[in-house]
């Protein structure tokens, strides 16, 4: 349910493959353990991962629409989009227009993402709307609704380079969006809480919370992420130390 | 009809001469209206609707009225009719509250003579009547004057350890049912009444068996002074007889028990258990004394809300 | 006539649409220790400073709910017992208590209160074994709260004199405090502080079946130093309750209970000049507005009725749900119900622990019975119960009229009945259509309303878009027959002092 994450301008080819790396198996002495469900990277980066990832289950999610700020054209972000899916993009993360949401131009909001959508083809939509920005809950849940009712195929709620990213108060209400969408329209709704989790006993919290709000079926990779980059070594560090019964210290986990 | 004859033993023939003396110059020639002596329910004038009364008598054998004598139903109707007044006179502002109990004072201070008289009829010497009229009047001045201040003073916010506006804020009890003194027929019935009705409270009460004139009176001071029907309704008649459907009867939610005889504020106290009525004894030695202008006599008859609300976003 | 249909089609599908809530994804045990727990074999009566045997030598047994085991052995007192009690008090009051100063007196309870939090955890633990309540609760709430009044009211010691404008507080003597089993220890923090701070001294009676934090509180009386006698605790049951209430050197009786037992205790006071305040029980209109934040509210109407396995004397017992949202907000309460654990009180997870004891599992129990056959649906999620102990599901009322037993009656349980309204002035005139009025909760994002609303429902306590919150800052009591007099704020002192001018 981890999304590994690598959105830094300094980005490289190397660095990108290394994560890819721990993406498919995230560490040696534990060779059983799953891969992680995407790796998430910039839209240049798309090609590089895809290679690396091949013949792997791990799916290359790419951020697009003029990532973080979103601070761009119409056209410009139709035409980033395109561009990552046919870089190989199985996943598009884009951001909203938090500058018209606020200014209630919900209609722009939502044809905005309508568009990028259709745009996106057979690549899933998470709609991030970066509710650090967004200032109150009442908010989130509308920008959450729109968001589904325009094509969205997760919502998400951070970019990551915004402080405050995901909580949980966030997290839940987006949890009760979904479910209270799922029962108007009987369509199923991925939720993605991004930046700040950094444990995994806050990673816990997070699916308790999905547990409790949206059930079994919401607990997998297809309709929960993690969206995270130091989170994985501290689930393998609380794993070692499960089966070792002794605390572990980060030098003998990869840094990627 | 007439069950009881009351007679008055203790008062100076020359202040009853007096009194009678300056009805009969007024007349002259001609012959006095004499009063029907009333109840008061719901902002009406009837009668008992047993059509039982007893005669008031001067100490020398004169007929001064025929009183009613209220039943269980009376009291039951009075009960209805302040029950259906309560709501909306707790609901008026207390400014306007205050307002109406200083109307109450203007319009007695208007007819003080007529409550002199009363009183002097009843027993009281003319020295005695007018400082009862006049510290009646100014005690419902000093309750007038409470109406937007009590609150004040007993009301709280509470700095509660969470995120919460906590206040706590006085509401009237109800319906209080409030038995006059004896004595004191009117600075008493006033001193008790005052206090639950500026709190918003309506009430039913049962004027001094003895001395019943000036509370029938009353009534109709209370009747020109915009005091909404129902929020004060007067009966007369016997506290024995009374006494346990004030106490027992369970749309009541409070009994001011101003008399003085132990055994009666126990039955009060047994019948209270009924439905947990409020039950406030106030039966001061002096009702000049200054324990009866107090704001802790309109507490006694009201009920403290405690309101929580979240603070956030 | 295809519009129709596919319009039916979709209405079908949606009203089939559930969430599964029974996964493979299943919580851990995750118990408090209960290692460091001392507790005796048998416990005596605490009596002017110590513990002394009860006179006639009976004990009786005080048992974990949720194992039906026996946890200690607790001392019977009789009428004799409470005689010495009372003296004890009595002497304690003319001597010591009365004389010494008030900032004395106020630092006493502040060590109290101190040495409460210090041994905050085993309080809980025990609360949980003795209750049954979930140790979650006993840890933020009772232990916290119970420790929080005597900070409060130990400040007050020294203060009375602001606390009545234009009088004098003086003390009235010794206080006889009866207290319930829904919240022990909290309940005597709550009786005892406000007493001792305005200068009285107090003889206690737990409830027999959670007899045991207040005899930790009596051990903690001691290592504060407390003088002898200024707090006495008598465990029993009713008759010792009872022989309180006559003693004649009692001054001022507090009762927290059921309205029933208020009501004797109010017939024995007759012809004294005994003062008393009683907190007795409710039930309590829960009103949901359509405007109202729908989960917000869902978990509000959750606590408000399943906190403390709904021993709760202000639960959230009837819910009004305006008729607009009311099959909405009723998914949701059904779905929130179903991820509640019932279950070990010790286990940091579980959401309603055990009922307190057979007798009042079998009171709930009866009412289940009851709602069926006075015609309501009753919902209950399917969650596991352990094979001993006293249980019941979190259980939901729909279909239920006013007149109904369980929308009249308090049940004292996890039980919660569900009625609709349409207007305003309906959803007020049922909700104050009862003897109680202890206290109400209002859902609605309208500020205006939420005034509104609150000043017209006749009880002491309302919470607006929250419920079943407590301070000691915060008085507490109900209007009509759920009691008379405050607990709490500065409201809480007044049933314990005298005032002169």
């Amino acid at each position: 349910m981890l999304d590994l994450t690598t959105l830094d301008a300094k980005d490289t080819d190397g660095k990108v493959k290394q994560l890819c790396r721990k993406a498919i198996r995230p560490h040696d002495s534990l060779p059983d353990l799953p891969s992680v469900a995407a790796v998430c990277v910039y839209p240049n980066f798309v090609s590089t991962a895809k290679e690396a990832l091949s013949g792997s289950s791990v799916k290359v999610a790419a951020v697009a629409t003029a990532f973080p700020s979103g601070m761009s054209t119409l056209k410009v972000k139709l035409r980033e989009t395109k561009w990552a899916v046919n870089q190989g993009a199985d996943e598009i993360d884009m951001v909203i227009s938090r500058g018209k949401f606020l200014a209630g131009e919900y209609d722009f909001v939502s044809d905005e993402i309508a568009a990028v959508k259709e745009e996106c083809g057979p690549a899933h939509l998470k709609v991030i709307l970066e509710t650090g920005e967004l200032s109150t809950l009442d908010n989130i849940r509308k920008a959450s609704d729109l968001a589904m009712e325009a094509g969205a195929d997760f919502i998400k709620t951070s970019t990551g380079k915004i402080q405050p990213a995901a909580t949980l108060p966030v997290t839940l209400v987006m949890l009760e969006a979904i479910r209270d969408f799922y029962y108007r329209t009987g369509k199923k709704i991925g939720m993605k809480p991004a930046g700040g989790i950094a444990t995994a006993k806050l990673a816990l919290q997070y699916l308790v919370m999905v547990r409790e709000t949206l059930g079994q079926e919401w607990l997998s990779p297809d309709w929960f992420r993690f969206g995270a980059s130091v989170l994985a070594n501290d689930l393998l560090r609380q794993i070692v130390k499960e089966q070792t019964g002794v605390y572990q210290s980060f030098d003998y986990f990869t840094k990627d | 009809m007439t069950d009881k004859t009351i007679k008055f033993e203790k008062r100076s023939a020359s202040d009853e001469s007096k009194a009678i003396e300056g009805v009969e110059q007024a007349k002259s020639s001609r012959l006095n209206v004499l009063k029907t002596y009333k109840i008061y329910i719901d902002g009406k004038f009837p009668r008992s609707e047993s059509g039982r009364y007893y005669t008031l008598e001067s100490a020398k054998g004169k007929a001064i009225a025929n009183v009613s004598l209220c039943s269980r139903k009376d009291f039951r109707d009075a009960v209805t009719a302040a029950r259906a007044a309560q709501l909306k006179w707790a609901s008026a502002t207390a400014y306007n509250r205050g307002q109406i109990l200083y109307r109450i004072a203007e319009m007695l201070e208007a007819r003080r003579t007529q409550f002199i008289e009363e009183l002097v009829l009843q027993g009281s010497t003319s020295e005695a009547a007018q400082a009862e009229v006049e510290t009646s009047i100014d005690r419902l001045v000093y309750f007038a004057g409470w109406s937007d201040k009590y609150q004040q003073i007993f009301s709280s916010v509470n700095p509660v350890a969470s995120s919460h506006f906590n206040f706590s804020i006085l509401e009237p009890t109800g319906v209080v049912g409030l038995l006059a003194p004896e004595e004191n027929s009117l600075l008493g019935l006033i001193s008790a009444l005052a206090p639950i009705i500026v709190g918003g409270n309506s009430c039913v009460l049962l004027a001094s068996g003895s001395k019943p004139l000036c509370s029938v009176s009353f009534a109709e001071v209370l009747n020109s002074s915009d005091v909404p029907a129902g929020v004060v309704n007067i009966l007369t008649g016997y506290r024995k007889e009374l006494l346990s459907h004030f106490s027992s009867h369970m749309d009541v939610n409070a009994v001011v028990y101003a008399g003085d005889s132990d055994d009666e504020f126990k039955t009060i106290q047994q019948n209270a258990v009924s439905n947990l009525k409020r039950i406030i004894r106030f039966s001061p030695k002096n009702w000049y004394s200054p324990e009866c202008e107090s704001p802790y006599r309109i507490l006694d008859c009201q009920e403290t809300k405690t309101t929580w609300h979240p603070i956030g976003n | 006539m295809k519009k129709k249909q596919k319009m039916q089609k979709k209405a079908e599908i949606k009203s089939a649409l559930k969430i599964n809530f029974s996964t493979d994804w299943k919580y851990d045990p995750a118990p408090e220790s209960a290692d460091h727990i001392k507790l005796e074999k048998k416990y005596d009566l605490f009596i002017n400073g110590k513990f002394v045997a009860p006179k006639k030598g009976k004990y009786f047994e005080t048992i974990n709910p949720a194992k039906e085991t026996k946890l200690a052995e607790v001392a019977e007192g009789t009428e004799e017992d409470i005689d010495t009690a009372v003296r004890a008090a009595r002497s304690a009051y003319e001597k010591i208590w009365s004389k010494i100063s008030a900032r004395e007196r106020g630092k006493y309870l502040f060590r109290i209160a101190r040495i409460m939090q210090e041994k905050a955890r085993e309080l809980a633990v025990i609360e949980s074994l003795d209750s049954g309540k979930p140790i979650r609760e006993s840890k933020t709430v009772d232990i916290p709260l119970a420790a929080a009044h005597f900070f409060y009211n130990a400040g007050w010691a020294d203060k009375l004199d602001y606390a009545f404008p234009g009088r004098k507080a003086h003390s009235i003597g010794v206080a006889g405090q009866i207290i319930p089993w829904n919240f022990p220890l909290l309940m005597a923090a709550w009786k005892i502080a406000p007493a001792l701070a305005a200068g009285n001294t107090v003889v206690l009676k737990p409830a027999e079946t959670t007899p045991l934090t207040a005899l930790k509180l009596a051990e903690i009386f001691q290592q504060a130093d407390l003088p002898p006698g200024v707090v006495n605790i008598v465990t029993g049951a009713g008759a010792t309750g009872a022989a309180l209430t006559r003693h004649p050197d009692i001054d001022k009786i507090a009762f927290t209970g059921s309205t029933d037992i208020g009501k004797l205790i109010m017939k024995s006071l007759v012809g004294t000049n005994k003062k008393y305040t009683l907190e007795l029980g409710g039930k309590s209109a829960n009103i949901i507005f359509e405007d109202a934040a729908l989960d917000q509210a869902v978990e509000g109407i959750i606590n408000g009725i399943f906190f403390n396995q709904g021993h709760v004397c202000c639960a959230g017992s009837r819910l009004y749900v305006q008729e607009s949202i009311a099959k909405n907000l009723i998914r949701k309460l059904k779905d929130r119900m179903e991820t509640l654990i019932v279950g070990d009180p010790l286990d940091k997870n579980t959401d309603i622990g055990a009922i307190n004891s057979k007798a009042q599992l079998e009171k709930i129990q009866s009412y289940l019975t009851i709602g069926i056959e006075e015609g309501a649906q009753r919902f209950q999620p399917a969650c596991d119960l352990p094979k001993s102990g006293y249980w019941c599901r979190p259980t939901l009322f729909t279909d239920v009229a006013q007149s109904h037993r369980i929308a009249q009656e308090e049940i004292f349980g996890p039980v919660l009945s569900v009625q609709t309204f349409r207007t305003v002035e309906e959803v007020i005139e049922k909700a104050n259509n009862t003897p109680y009025g202890l206290a109400g909760g209002v859902w609605t994002d309208k500020g205006a309303k939420v005034f509104s609303i609150t000043s017209q429902i006749r009880a002491g306590v309302l919470w607006a878009n929250t419920y079943n919150k407590f301070d000691p800052t915060a008085p507490f009591g109900g209007y009509k027959e759920s009691g008379m007099g405050r607990e709490g704020g500065v409201h809480g002192l007044y049933p314990y002092v005298e005032l002169a001018s």
